[in-house]
C-alpha cells in the first residue's frame, strides 16, 4: 500500500510537466499576447512600448524558450508576477523592502472558491444521498418519479437564469437576502457575531443554487448504485435470513452502494478548484474561474500557468486520494494493489 | 402570491412541487410586477437641499482596476479611481478650455517650444509633506524611463529638457513646437518623489496603497469587492462635500441593475434598453433615479481596407457610404440614443466642423456610383466585375452593438447587391490576427478619443506599420500636411480652422463610414444634489466634488451589503 503511494506521488511528477508542456503551447497557439489587451488599443499608445513590454516578458523569444524559462522559475517553485499591470505576484505574496505585503492571486482567490464550492459540494452531498436511497427503495413509485423530475427540472434550468430569478425575489422584491458581493460596505465594524451571519448570508445563494443544479447527477449515480445493490444475491440472503429493511439497506447495501461516490468526488476535484465563470460574475466573487477567464482573456500567461499548474497539481492528488480511499474502502480494490 | 402555501408541501417528499410553485411565484413576479413588496421607503427624493458635507456615495464598476498609477496601470477602471486621488499640472473645465489643476498659471515661450509652470504655493500632500516641482520633474523621468514601459509615453518623450529650476516652477522644452503638449500635461498624474523614489514603479505596492493630492485618498481596497476613498484632509484645492466614496466591483451588469433597484448602489451606466425602456416602465425606479445622457467622445465606424481591391476605389467607398442607413442603425440598435455624425470630433466642440452633412441614405446614387465603378448584376443579383462578385467580410470583435449594425448593414448591402458575410472574433485575436496583420476588408471598430484634436496617429500615412493604428492604410497627402500643421500651431483659431479643413478631406475621401456616435448613459439616485444641469461639456463627471447629499437622504446605516 505504501509502495502503491509512493509510486503514485512520483509518477505525478513526469504528468506535471507534460500537462504544463501542452497547456503552455497550447495557450499560446491562441492569437495574441498581453500588448494587445482592450486598454492598448488607444492611439495615445505607441506600437514602441509595446514593443518594450513585449521583450520585458521575453514574448519576442521562441516558445520553447520561453517554456524553459517558465520551468526554471517553476523548478524553485516561484510562480513569477501577473503580466498585467502592476505585477502582483501569480500564486503567493511577497513583502517588498519596506514591508509591504501584497497577497498572491491565487492565494486571493483559490480560498473563496474552495470554501463555496466544499459547501455546495457537502450540501448536494447530503440532499441527494437521502434522495438517491429513496428513489431506489420507491423504484418507479411516486417518490422516485417525483424525486426524478425534480432533479430533471433542476438539471436542465439554466445557473444563471436561476440565479438572476432569485437575485430578484430575494434580493429586490423582498429585502431577505444580499444581492452579490462577499461581505457588507460595514463588515469590518460588525461584531464577530453579527460578521458570520453577514458572511453566511453573502453565500447562501452561491452555495445553494449551483448544488441544486448539480443535484440530479449525483442522486442518479446514488440510486443506480443502489438499485444495482438491492438486486444482488447477498441482499436477498440477507432478507431470507429475516433482517429487518432497514438494515439491509442501510448496513449491507449502503456502504457497497456509494462506493461509486468516491470516484464521483474524485472526479469533481477539478471543478473545486477551477470555480465557475458564470456564477462568479453574477454574484460578484473574486474566486478561481473569474481570475482564469479574465487571464485567458488578457493573455496573463503567467496568471494561466499558475492556475492550470496548481489546478492540475490539486487534481492529480484528488485522484490519488480517491484512489487511495477506494483501496481503503473496498477490499478487492486493496488486494489488487497489493499483488500489482 | 403563493409565497407562503409551498410551506405546509415543503415537509412531504414533494421538494420538486414546492421548487415548481416558487419557481412560477417568481416568474409571476417578473411578469405581473405584482408582489414589489418593498418596504416603501416613505422618503420624497425631489425636494432639493443646500450643500452639507458628510454622507457615503456609493457606485458600481465592472472591472477592478489592476493599480491606481495610472501611467502604468493604463485601463479606464484605474483612471477612474485614480483621478480622483491625484492630481495633474493642468485641467480642463467645465466648457473644455485648459486651466491650472496643481500649476497657478503657464508661460509658453515666444518659440512656442518652451513651457514654464507654476505651482500652487503650498501644496501638501495626503500625507502631509510639501509637494514641490521635484515630484512633478520626478513624474516626468518616471514616465519617460525605460523601465517604467509607460503605453503613454510618447507624449513625454518629446520633451527634450525638463527641469525645476526652483519649487515652485517647472519648465519643458521641445524638440519642436508640440500643439497637444498642453493638453498632455492635463492627463499626467503627479506622483509623490518622497514615496516613490528608488522603487520599481511596476512592482511597487504604492499601486494598491497611493497617497496623492486631490479630494480623496484611498482608505481601503477590499480586492475583488470595493474600494473606499474618503476625504483629504490635506486637499488644498478645498473639501470635496461628500465624504466617502465608495466603489463596488460587480462584473456583471445585471447584478449591478438589481443592486440598483434594490437601492444598494447610487449610480450605474445604463445600456440603452435600460435607459429607454425599463427604467420608464417602472415608475418606483424612475421616482428616485434621475437619468443622464451625455455624449462621449468616441464613436463607431465601418472601416474599409484601402490596400484591398475594390476598397482603393474612392466610387466604392462612396457607394457603400450612401448605402447604409445611419438613422436605422441608430434608432434599431441604439434605440435612437445615438446620433449621427460627420467628422472625428465630438458635436459642439470647436473641432467639429459644423457646416459638414453625413452621406444621406440613398441606395440610387449608391447603384450608380458602383456602375461608373464598373460593377454589373449578375444572374444571381449579386454584382460583379471583370467576372469576380463584389463579396467580403465584415470583422468585428465581440461586442453586441457592433455585430447588430453588421447585420442591418449586411441587409442594405444586400439590396443593393453586394454579398456581405459577418464575422465576430475575441478582442485579442481580432487584434493579432486580422488587424495588425491587415488582412481583413472591412471592420466594424469604435475609437474612443481625447480632448486634443490631433489625430496623427489614426491618419498619418507614415502610421501604418503594423501595430500602428492606420491600420486601413489611408494615404492622402493633403491630409498629411495639415496634420502635421495642426500638431505644431498652439493658436486655437488656427487650429480651429487646420482641423476644419481636415474633416471636410475626410469625409470627403470616405476612408470610413461613421455609423454613429453613441450617448454615455448614467443613472444617479436623487438623493445626491449638486449635479450641473444642463451637463457641461466635460461631462457629467466634471465638478463632482461639488454633490452632496442632504443629511435626510443618507442611508442610515451600509447595511445591504
Amino acid at each position: 500500500m505504501l509502495k502503491y503511494s509512493i509510486k503514485r506521488v512520483l509518477w505525478m511528477i513526469p504528468m506535471l510537466i507534460g500537462i504544463s508542456l501542452i497547456s503552455f503551447f497550447i495557450m499560446h497557439l491562441a492569437p495574441g499576447d498581453i500588448t494587445n489587451n482592450e486598454a492598448a488599443f488607444n492611439p495615445k499608445a505607441s506600437e514602441e512600448s509595446r514593443q518594450k513590454l513585449r521583450e520585458l516578458y521575453n514574448l519576442d523569444k521562441p516558445i520553447i524558450v520561453q517554456y524553459g524559462l517558465w520551468l526554471k522559475r517553476m523548478v524553485q517553485f516561484d510562480f513569477g508576477n501577473s503580466f498585467a499591470t502592476h505585477q502582483k505576484p501569480v500564486f503567493l505574496g511577497t513583502t517588498d523592502t519596506d514591508g509591504n505585503y501584497t497577497k498572491g492571486m491565487i492565494e486571493e482567490a483559490l480560498p473563496i472558491t474552495l470554501m463555496i464550492n466544499l459547501l455546495g459540494l457537502a450540501i448536494t452531498l447530503t440532499l441527494a444521498i437521502p434522495l438517491g436511497i429513496l428513489a431506489a427503495r420507491k423504484y418507479q413509485r411516486w417518490q422516485d418519479k417525483s424525486i426524478t423530475l425534480f432533479n430533471f427540472i433542476g438539471f436542465s434550468i439554466p445557473g444563471f437564469w436561476l440565479s438572476l430569478l432569485l437575485m430578484y425575489w430575494l434580493g429586490v422584491a423582498n429585502n431577505w437576502l444580499p444581492i452579490s458581493g462577499l461581505h457588507s460596505l460595514n463588515y469590518e465594524n460588525l461584531s464577530t457575531w453579527d460578521q458570520l451571519k453577514d458572511s453566511i448570508s453573502h453565500l447562501i445563494m452561491p452555495v445553494i443554487i449551483p448544488s441544486v443544479t448539480g443535484l440530479a447527477g449525483i442522486t442518479l449515480f446514488v440510486k443506480n448504485g443502489m438499485l444495482d445493490v438491492l438486486n444482488q444475491d447477498y441482499i436477498t440472503t440477507a432478507r431470507a435470513k429475516g433482517l429487518g429493511e432497514h438494515t439491509v439497506v442501510y448496513t449491507h447495501a449502503l456502504r457497497n452502494a456509494l462506493l461509486p461516490l468516491i470516484t464521483i468526488i474524485g472526479l469533481s476535484i477539478p471543478g473545486l478548484i477551477g470555480g465557475s465563470v458564470i456564477a462568479e460574475t453574477i454574484f460578484a466573487i473574486p474566486g478561481m474561474g473569474k481570475l482564469f477567464y479574465d487571464a485567458v482573456l488578457m493573455r496573463d500567461f503567467p496568471v494561466v500557468m499558475g492556475v492550470l499548474t496548481i489546478g492540475s497539481a490539486l487534481t492529480l492528488l484528488g485522484n490519488l486520494l480517491a484512489d487511495i480511499a477506494y483501496a481503503l474502502a473496498d477490499p478487492r480494490v486493496r488486494r489488487g494493489v497489493a499483488r500489482g | 402570491m403563493n409565497i407562503n402555501t409551498p410551506a405546509s408541501i415543503a415537509n412531504t417528499p414533494l421538494i420538486d412541487i414546492f421548487k415548481f410553485i416558487t419557481t412560477l411565484s417568481i416568474l409571476s413576479c417578473f411578469t405581473f410586477a405584482s408582489c414589489s413588496q418593498q418596504p416603501e421607503a416613505s422618503i420624497d427624493y425631489n425636494k432639493s437641499y443646500p450643500s452639507q458635507d458628510g454622507g457615503t456615495m456609493i457606485s458600481a464598476m465592472t472591472g477592478e482596476p489592476s493599480g491606481l498609477i495610472f501611467m502604468v496601470a493604463g485601463e479606464s477602471a484605474s483612471a477612474a479611481i485614480a483621478s480622483n486621488i491625484f492630481n495633474s499640472l493642468l485641467k480642463y473645465n467645465g466648457n473644455l478650455d485648459i486651466e491650472g489643476d496643481l500649476a497657478e498659471s503657464w508661460q509658453i515661450s515666444d518659440d512656442q517650444k518652451t513651457i514654464t509652470f507654476k505651482l500652487k504655493p503650498n501644496l501638501l500632500w495626503a500625507d502631509g509633506k510639501p509637494l514641490t516641482s521635484a515630484d512633478v520633474l520626478f513624474t516626468w523621468k518616471t514616465v519617460t524611463d525605460e523601465n517604467t514601459r509607460s503605453p503613454y509615453a510618447s507624449d513625454y518623450q518629446l520633451v527634450s529638457n525638463a527641469e525645476a529650476t526652483d519649487a515652485l516652477t517647472f519648465k519643458v522644452t521641445y524638440g519642436q513646437v508640440y500643439a497637444p503638449a498642453l493638453d498632455s500635461w492635463a492627463s499626467l498624474h503627479i506622483l509623490p518623489k518622497h514615496l516613490l523614489a528608488g522603487q520599481d514603479i511596476r512592482t511597487t505596492s504604492f499601486a494598491r496603497k497611493p497617497v496623492g493630492s486631490n479630494y480623496y485618498q484611498l482608505s481601503q481596497w477590499n480586492h475583488g469587492e470595493n474600494l473606499k476613498l474618503t476625504r483629504n484632509p490635506n486637499s488644498v484645492l478645498g473639501q470635496a462635500a461628500i465624504d466617502q466614496l465608495v466603489t463596488r466591483i460587480i462584473p456583471d451588469n445585471s447584478a449591478q441593475f438589481l443592486e440598483l433597484m434594490a437601492d444598494n448602489i447610487d449610480s450605474m451606466g445604463l445600456d440603452p434598453i435600460k435607459y429607454s425602456r425599463i427604467i420608464p416602465a417602472r415608475p418606483e425606479l424612475k421616482k428616485n433615479l434621475n437619468l443622464y445622457k451625455e455624449l462621449g467622445n468616441s464613436y463607431t465606424y465601418l472601416g474599409f481596407n484601402l490596400k484591398h481591391k475594390p476598397f482603393d476605389d474612392i466610387r466604392v467607398r462612396k457607394a457603400i457610404n450612401y448605402a447604409i442607413d445611419k438613422q436605422e442603425i441608430i434608432d434599431g440598435v441604439y434605440l435612437g440614443l445615438g446620433i449621427n455624425i460627420s467628422s472625428p470630433y465630438k458635436p459642439g466642440t470647436r473641432w467639429s466642423n459644423p457646416t459638414l452633412k453625413p452621406y444621406s441614405y440613398d441606395p440610387e446614387k449608391s447603384r450608380a456610383l458602383l456602375k461608373e465603378a464598373g460593377f454589373t448584376k449578375n444572374a444571381n443579383g449579386i454584382l460583379e466585375r471583370d467576372g469576380k462578385p463584389f463579396a467580403f467580410e465584415i470583422i468585428t470583435n465581440q461586442n453586441k452593438e457592433r455585430e447588430k449594425s453588421a447585420v442591418i448593414i449586411q441587409r442594405r448591402l444586400k439590396e443593393i447587391g453586394i454579398d456581405v458575410k459577418i464575422r465576430a472574433i475575441e478582442w485579442a485575436s481580432f487584434i493579432s490576427r486580422f488587424i495588425n496583420t491587415g488582412d481583413f476588408d472591412v471592420v466594424i471598430l469604435g475609437w474612443g478619443l481625447g480632448l486634443d484634436p490631433d489625430q496623427y496617429n489614426i491618419w498619418h500615412s507614415s502610421q501604418q506599420a503594423p501595430g500602428q493604428f492606420n491600420f486601413i492604410g489611408y494615404n492622402n497627402p493633403t491630409v498629411d500636411k495639415l496634420l502635421e500643421q495642426g500638431r505644431s500651431e498652439l493658436n486655437p483659431d488656427k487650429r480651429q480652422e487646420i482641423y476644419h479643413t481636415f474633416t471636410e478631406q475626410l469625409l470627403a475621401d470616405s476612408p470610413i463610414v461613421y455609423l454613429s456616435a453613441g450617448y454615455g448613459l448614467t443613472a444617479i439616485h436623487k438623493r445626491i444634489e449638486g449635479i450641473v444641469n444642463p451637463i457641461p461639456p466635460a461631462g457629467i463627471g466634471y465638478d463632482s466634488h461639488k454633490w452632496y447629499i442632504p443629511k435626510p437622504y443618507r442611508r442610515n446605516q451600509i447595511s445591504a451589503n
